[in-house]
């Protein structure tokens, strides 16, 4: 069965921006990091929320860019921002100072806590894989009014055990965690329950895919099939990067 | 008046092996001729800072330059590994490189302290994360006022710091604008500070979201027109994706390294 009504063809990357997407709202202050955050986003102001205020920790607030920034330093944010802040301030009145809504994780690694890493694979002092690194993470998992965490789904990434924790979740457990596979949020504890499945994706694969036994949410649902409309918009403003 | 320098010249006077070194500019407007000018001045067992270590560090890491990285995100944005960092951190290739890793909050913070003339910068966030017991320059602390328990990281003094802006006037005042990144703190937390800009101008015309930075605050001008490219300058030039997509293959294998830095940067004195 197609994670989609049309049956067409959807990459697991389009299936957890469309869904990341859909969590935003109009008027929320949203900070956006490269990737598929970045994506989520421009793709939601197209969509139901248009008028969702996008912020950069590079020092742009309120960007409105006409085409998909590659990094989020492009002259397009800056050109179209309706503020430029510097790094410092962006840092400590706008992100330390809680004035984001919604703020957008990845992570190489997470556990059942939704506590993050993106330092290193392996030891620290010995890593297998050497990551990026920290960025903006850490305060905006600590400053922002909730988080967004988009990831794909597999056991070497859902770990019973970080190998760095880079990022605490979110304290007061506003996370919801979008995968390839569902989307899963912190129950009264804080330990991450699978709320929903994507089309045509069954428990056990998630299960498979996770490296510890999951806990599923009291109603379980179903995302929505991905619409042509959201997936067109998506494969344009994509188009929209490579035309740069 | 000012009487701008020549890079080389700026390079030579100013940076001595050994040193720490701060090239800035958040995306926006990096200073990679200057970097470039390093590389060919053979300048060795620097430290480096910049909190995002971005293509420019990759470069003098993997040529050998640094001995030690002070950052905060160490990715080639939207694209994905730094691979001469990387290749550094896990394999010690070309040289073993000692890390000192913040959040960008802290090593923002870390910067202004500096321009301030602190001995830290205060702010919530590091506390839970294993970023504190791999650097001893954050320490936890009390808020002498209410209690609650902060985060400290102790000021960035770095010996140079190089910026590259849009304009100079001919008395050396630097005007940059659009992203300002951490700039004015590099410059102001610094021994001594060197911008490479792209027009010496008769009178600065700041536009909104400007940055001044003195002339006396700023120990070298240098007129290096396109000299954050691949990064950019607002205003004269655009990010160029492409490259940025490209290092990727370039910086991937040693040898390929090698030889697009021979004939890009070592045998070549303009804007790579």
């Amino acid at each position: 069965m197609s994670a989609t009504e049309a049956a067409v063809e959807i990459s697991p990357e389009e299936l957890m921006t469309i869904n990341a997407a859909r969590e935003l709202r109009d008027g929320q202050v949203c900070l956006v990091g490269v990737g598929p955050p970045n994506a989520a986003a421009n793709l939601a102001r197209r969509l139901q929320a248009p008028g969702c205020v996008l912020v950069y920790e590079s020092g742009a607030i309120g960007a409105q860019p006409v085409r998909l920034p590659l990094s989020i330093g492009d002259d397009d944010l800056a050109a179209t921002a309706l503020e430029l802040v510097s790094v410092v301030e962006m840092f400590n009145f706008w992100i330390g100072g809680g004035r984001i809504d919604v703020g957008f994780l990845g992570a190489a690694q997470i556990d059942r806590h939704a506590n993050l890493n993106t330092t290193t694979i392996g030891s620290y002092e010995q890593p297998k894989v050497r990551l990026p690194g920290a960025g903006g993470a850490p305060e905006i998992a600590a400053c922002a009014k909730s988080v967004i965490v988009i990831v794909r789904h597999s056991p070497r990434t859902f770990v019973e055990r970080l190998d760095f924790v880079t990022s605490l979740s979110h304290k007061r457990g506003h996370t919801v965690v979008i995968t390839d596979l569902g989307m899963l949020r912190p129950g009264d504890d804080g330990e991450l329950e699978l709320v929903a499945l994507h089309p045509g994706v069954a428990f056990d694969q998630v299960q498979e895919a996770t490296g510890w036994e999951l806990r599923v949410g009291a109603d379980l649902s179903q995302t929505p099939p991905v619409t042509q409309r959201e997936l067109d918009e998506l494969r344009e403003l994509r188009a929209s990067a490579r035309r740069g | 008046m000012l009487s701008a320098v020549e890079l080389r010249e700026a390079i030579a006077e100013h940076v001595r092996d050994g040193m720490t070194i701060a090239l800035e500019g958040f995306t926006h407007l990096i200073p990679f001729a200057a970097g470039h000018e390093l590389i060919r001045q053979g300048r060795r067992e620097l430290t480096l800072v910049r909190m995002t270590p971005d293509l420019i560090y990759d470069q003098l890491i993997g040529m050998g330059c640094a001995r030690k990285l002070i950052f905060s995100y160490g990715g080639n944005p939207g694209v994905g590994s730094l691979h001469r960092f990387r290749d550094a951190v896990e394999h010690g290739w070309p040289a073993p490189l000692e890390i000192v890793e913040h959040s960008h909050a802290g090593l923002a913070n870390a910067y202004a302290a500096g321009a301030a003339n602190l001995p830290f910068g205060v702010l919530r966030g590091y506390a839970g994360t294993d970023l504190v017991e791999h650097n001893d320059q954050v320490a936890s602390i009390d808020c002498p006022f209410t209690g609650e328990q902060l985060s400290a990281v102790r000021a960035v003094r770095p010996d140079v710091s190089v910026i590259h802006a849009q304009q100079a006037d001919r008395h050396g005042n630097v005007l940059l604008w659009g992203l300002a990144g951490v700039q004015k703190e590099a410059v102001l937390a610094a021994g001594a500070a060197i911008a490479t800009v792209e027009e010496i101008v008769d009178e600065l015309e700041p536009p909104p979201h400007s940055v001044i930075l003195p002339a006396w605050t700023i120990a070298a001008v240098c007129h290096v027109p396109g000299g954050a490219h691949p990064s950019y300058a607002a205003g004269y030039s655009t990010r160029d994706n492409d490259f940025y997509s490209a290092w990727d293959e370039i910086s991937r294998d040693r040898d390929r390294f090698g030889d697009w830095m021979r004939e890009h940067v070592l045998e070549h004195e303009v804007p790579a």
